[in-house]
């Protein structure tokens, strides 16, 4: 079975040539997915396997190729994150309180997707609710990141919320996949994992369809093997869709043009805010390697001063777990889900709600509901909402200066071991976030790209941040670190 | 927009057993808006339907789902804002008032809180005296309804119909300006009446498109406002009325014994003619308002508003002031006929080219009383606008006399047909003919000598004579020649 | 600012989660770490500054008045864990 595995080494742009071009048939790329995804069941990266649906749409796939009509993701596999809506098929946002829901519907994203022909391998293990770094809060258990540190086998969590979907392309049991970012959810994960991954402007991405985490922050992207694969997704995932209005009507450009285009001329500026105190003397090391790169491509660097972005990570968790508190009310075992017997209706509530949602699901709600109650609203909403002003601000000027985009390390570390943060500080955990989180609070993209190796073997990345529906450039830069640095594949051992 | 303070009017006071009182009446009206489809979702908002047969997975707050704003929604609450003379904000933010509660699925309302979409207004109040009073409006503002849990259906179990639920309500809160409920009765009244001619809301409150949450709280003359109860959901006028009578009585009753009045919601109970605590309500309530993260704020555009405003009807008031000007009616009527868009369009139509007296007259007396008989609307009346306008043209050129245009309008009512052609076949034409008429005198005189005599003693008897003459003739004898004729033959004067 | 036990348990009962009195203290420490973290924010001068109403520069669309939803009770309940006659039912409520 050496095609089984050649085949899954291909990267999305390389399976879609060799589909094009007749060397092996999209059904025969599903089988070797399918075929792989049971192989690596360890990993616990995918909670919910439809090969049977894999094979029918990868067989209609076929026939669309026989007939000339190839559609741009046409008999591609792909995994999906559970918190995207999948007609008839199991949606929790791997959380209990959504236990048994089937959607009778199906979110825009992966709508599209299906529409460009993409197949479905199945469901992806995330933290419950998006809510988590390191994909320790799901429902369904962790997530076992394929990396390891040398001469260790210790399990290490792939980062979250996107931990499934992070750890299911990194081991090749998907082409790509879908994820979503609140406050990292996507770059975090492809750092731990040495993918690449893209959080796009808020509004790029219509949210319909995605269970809600924090709306004003959610947005979807995709996780991918490389830059390439990466910005062909986009292009997929991406549309003004009328029943998100937040979802902006501007034209999808052709991302994958991007790739690989001269970055002669742009600036990179280089937040001096983000060296931190007590950072990892090789993610610095690596951020140097990123401005090199960019420099010796042609790219001018400049120092630049973002000056709120300390506040980012505070401010974030006062706004995001109050969206969390609201938009989780609707899980109450009354329209669907877990529902427990209680005595009343507010019994069946509170304990539907307990025994639904895990610990750290409860923590954001409560702290939500706190910070919105009688007499704090002003004190934590109102002032968090205007230190995201601030920070957006900061934004803005840097790029009103000249600055085409932003380079940043995408986490303050490599990935960890799983139950290595299950501390009792949650703030420890949150950390995690601090580079990432900037941009969810402006609304900004963010693409994060591995740039090379810790001392111990695992992948480390970049972030790249753009203006405000200039993903194009960010595609063009990741690509230019990728040929730079190399890609980076983590070593079977599933 | 300010309305100067009232003064405390002796009349309206109500008396106690240590002295007068003064009521102070707010109302919070939700108003259900006239639309197909409802405020963040495009499923139908009309009354009724299977159960969640009008729900779309927005309305079931499904995962994911996300609200878009309804155009003619915000159009309505920009019609209705024009219409109350109150001030459009064209910039406006929809808030969640989190709570839980099984006909809310979202667990949250999607209202707007600190920035609505209308500001404040005016509303004049006729009161049957004649007088008026102007009763300010504090605000207006857009908001989702919820659905609706059905308690009897089980013995343990509620059952939960979202059919309403995200249907758009218009919030109207008045300042604190009524002194009775007599006035406030009379302000529901006209806020129906404009709500109606706008289009903005049927105003029918069987069907709960119109409900009020009623403030009230009494204090003594010049005193300032004493604390409120809150009577929720009150659902007709009478019931308003009745409700703020037993809540002030109470409030009173309280004060006087010297205790004091506790700040709470309450509930009419129209079969007891109570009103009640509702102690499931008094749970302390934080709705966490925080503005929408789903919705962008609302911004409208002048031009648009502009245009809104050039398409807007006459509105009552306007009506009313036209009528009395151009029609001569008498304020009190011109009240009457513009309650109604359909009343006033219709008595346009009969006065056109008409005695606009003559047909108010003929409409609020005989149409309006009959029609009440049968609880008919004007739009079911089985008299047309023509065919009343034929009647009054009858009696006005003396075809008919006043007393037989009664019995032929009852004809139309009931039989239909064209007045005039009525006229003739069933023979109510008045007698004009003076030479018909004399002969009838003549005889009524002549088999009567001791009434004669009489008449000639007492003149005013000369009215007996008249009366038999009209009976005579079938009530078809015009009553002025009959009149002239009995006096001329009896010689008195 | 910080949460005591009780404040905890009042926020729960907000957010309609029992929890035991061993996770209310429990809780209370995870919150506390969480509000001390955000505490830092009051360093910001904040005075003049607008609140962030949304993160992209856009006006909100709105739709045509039309029923376009709607109709289908069935999917409305199919997940429902408890349903009649198309009715989602719930222990009896009191008002």
């Amino acid at each position: 079975m050496s095609l089984v595995t050649d085949l899954t080494a291909l990267t999305l742009a390389e399976a879609r040539a060799g589909l094009k071009a007749g060397d092996f048939t999209a059904v025969e790329l599903t089988e070797a997915y399918v075929a792989a995804v049971e192989a690596a069941r360890g990993l616990n990266a995918y909670i919910v396997e439809t090969p049977e649906k894999a094979r029918a749409m990868a067989k209609a796939s076929d026939e669309r190729i026989a007939r000339g009509e190839a559609r741009p993701l046409e008999g591609i596999p792909l995994g999906i994150k559970d918190l995207f809506a999948t007609e008839g098929v199991h949606t929790q946002a791997c959380s209990h309180v959504l236990d048994g829901f089937k959607p009778p519907y199906e979110s825009t994203v992966t709508a599209n997707l299906w529409a460009d022909g993409a197949v479905m391998l199945g469901k992806l293990n995330m933290d419950e609710f998006a809510m988590g770094s390191s994909n320790e809060t799901s429902y369904y258990g962790p997530v076992t990141n394929p990396w390891r540190r040398q001469g260790s086998n210790a399990s290490l969590v792939p980062g979250g919320s996107s931990g499934g979907s992070a750890a299911a392309v990194a081991a090749r049991i998907c082409l790509g996949a879908t994820a979503t970012d609140t406050g990292g959810s996507i770059r975090q994960p492809a750092a731990f994992t040495g993918t690449v991954g893209i959080k796009p402007t808020y509004g790029r991405c219509s949210r319909w369809g995605i269970v809600a985490f924090a709306s004003s922050l959610d947005q979807a992207g995709p996780i991918a093997r490389d830059v390439r694969d990466a910005a062909i997704l986009l292009k997929s995932m991406a549309s003004v869709d009328p029943k998100d209005t937040t979802s902006v009507d501007l034209p999808v450009p052709d991302y994958e043009a991007a790739v690989g285009r001269s970055v002669k001329g742009l600036t990179i500026g280089i937040p001096r805010e983000y060296r931190l105190d007590g950072m990892p003397a090789e993610v610095d090391a690596l951020w140097q390697t990123g401005i090199e790169i960019l420099k010796d491509a042609g790219a001018t660097i400049v120092d630049i001063s973002l000056p709120h972005t300390k506040y980012a990570l505070p401010a974030y968790y006062i706004v995001a777990p109050a969206e969390a508190s609201s938009n989780l009310a609707r899980y109450d075992g009354v329209r669907y889900g877990l529902r427990e017997k209680g005595d009343d209706i507010v019994d069946l509530y509170e304990k539907s709600r307990a025994a639904g949602f895990g610990d750290e699901v409860k923590r954001r709600i409560l702290i939500g509901t706190y910070v919105l109650s009688a007499g704090y609203y002003d004190a934590y909403y109102l002032r968090a909402q205007k230190v995201r002003t601030l920070i957006k601000r900061d934004f803005e000027t840097a790029y009103a200066s000249g600055v085409d985009a932003v380079l940043t390390p995408a986490t303050p570390s490599a990935a960890f071991a799983i139950g290595e943060k299950a501390g009792a500080d949650p703030v420890e955990m949150y950390l995690n976030d601090v580079f990432t989180v900037t941009v969810n609070m402006a609304g900004l993209p963010g693409l994060a790209v591995p740039a090379g190796l810790s001392a111990e073997g695992l992948p480390l990345g970049l972030q790249l941040i753009g203006r405000p529906f200039d993903e194009e450039t960010l595609f063009t830069l990741g690509g230019a670190i990728e040929q730079a640095a190399g890609r980076f594949s983590a070593d079977k051992w599933w | 927009m300010t309305i100067a303070p009232r003064l405390p009017d002796p009349k309206k006071l109500i008396k106690g057993a240590t002295g007068d009182w003064e009521v102070v009446i707010g109302l919070e009206v939700h108003a259900q808006v006239t639309s197909q489809s409802k405020l963040f979702s495009g499923a139908s908002a009309a009354y009724g339907g299977a159960p969640n047969s009008h729900v779309s997975l927005v309305d079931a707050a499904m995962p994911g789902m996300l609200p878009v704003i309804n155009e003619e929604c915000i159009a309505q609450a920009v019609r209705t804002g024009l219409g109350l003379r109150a001030a459009i904000n064209p910039y406006s933010v929809f808030d969640r008032k989190n709570y839980f509660y099984p006909d809310l699925p979202q667990g949250y309302q999607i209202s707007q809180y600190k920035q609505p979409i209308v500001g404040e207004g005016i509303v004049t109040v006729d009161l049957a005296d004649g007088s008026a009073i102007e009763v300010g409006i504090e605000r207006l503002h857009l908001e989702q309804d919820a659905g609706k849990s059905i308690h009897d259906q089980h013995p343990t179990m509620s059952f939960v119909d979202l059919n309403r639920s995200g249907v758009a309500l218009m919030e109207i809160v008045s300042k604190p300006d009524l002194r009775s409920s007599e006035e406030a009765k009379a302000y529901l009244a006209k806020l129906r009446t404009i709500l109606r001619y706008l289009g903005t809301c049927d105003g029918n409150m069987e069907e709960g498109s119109l409900r009020a949450d009623i403030n009230v709280s009494v204090r003594r003359p010049g005193d300032p406002l004493g604390t409120r109860c809150e009577i929720k959901n009150v659902n007709s006028m009478r019931f308003a009325g009745q409700a703020i009578e037993y809540e002030a009585r109470r409030q009173i009753a309280i004060l006087e014994d010297g205790g004091v009045i506790d700040q709470e919601t309450r509930l009419y109970d129209p079969g007891k003619g109570e009103t009640r605590s509702m102690r499931s309500k008094e749970e302390a309530h934080d709705y966490r308002y925080f503005p929408d993260p789903d919705l962008l704020p609302l911004v409208l555009d002048p031009a648009w508003i502009e245009g809104l405003k050039a398409h807007l009807p006459e509105l009552p008031d306007e009506k009313k002031a036209r009528f009395i000007r151009d029609y001569g009616v008498t304020p009190y009527d011109a009240m009457v006929l513009t309650l109604e868009r359909a009343s006033a369009d219709y008595f346009e139509q009969v006065a056109k080219g008409r005695d606009g007296k003559a047909a108010a007259n003929f409409m609020i007396n005989e149409l309006f009383g009959r029609l009440n008989k049968d609880g008919k609307a004007i739009e079911d009346s089985p008299v047309s606008a023509d065919q009343l306008g034929a009647i009054v043209d009858l009696i006005r050129d003396g075809t008919i006399s006043g007393k037989i245009a009664k019995d032929l309008f009852e004809i139309v009512y009931t039989e239909g047909g064209d007045p005039r052609d009525l006229v003739e076949s069933r023979g109510l034409k008045q007698v004009t003919d003076t030479g018909a008429i004399e002969a009838a005198v003549d005889a009524v005189i002549a088999a009567n000598p001791d009434k004669v005599a009489q008449a000639l003693a007492k003149p005013t008897l000369a009215g007996w004579f008249v009366g038999q003459v009209m009976k005579a003739t079938g009530g078809k004898a015009n009553p002025q020649a009959v009149n002239d004729l009995v006096k001329a033959k009896l010689g008195i004067e | 600012m910080s949460v005591d036990t009780a404040t905890v348990t009042r926020v729960a009962r907000l957010a309609r989660i029992k929890v035991s009195a061993d996770e209310a203290e429990r809780m209370t420490h995870e919150l506390n770490s969480i509000l001390g973290f955000v505490e830092q924010l009051n360093e910001v001068d904040v005075a003049g500054v607008e609140p962030m109403t949304s993160a992209v520069n856009t006006t909100m669309r709105w739709r045509q008045d039309a029923v376009t939803d709607g109709g289908d009770a069935g999917r409305v309940t199919l997940n429902a864990p408890l349903s009649d006659d198309n009715f989602f039912m719930v222990p009896k409520v009191v008002e």
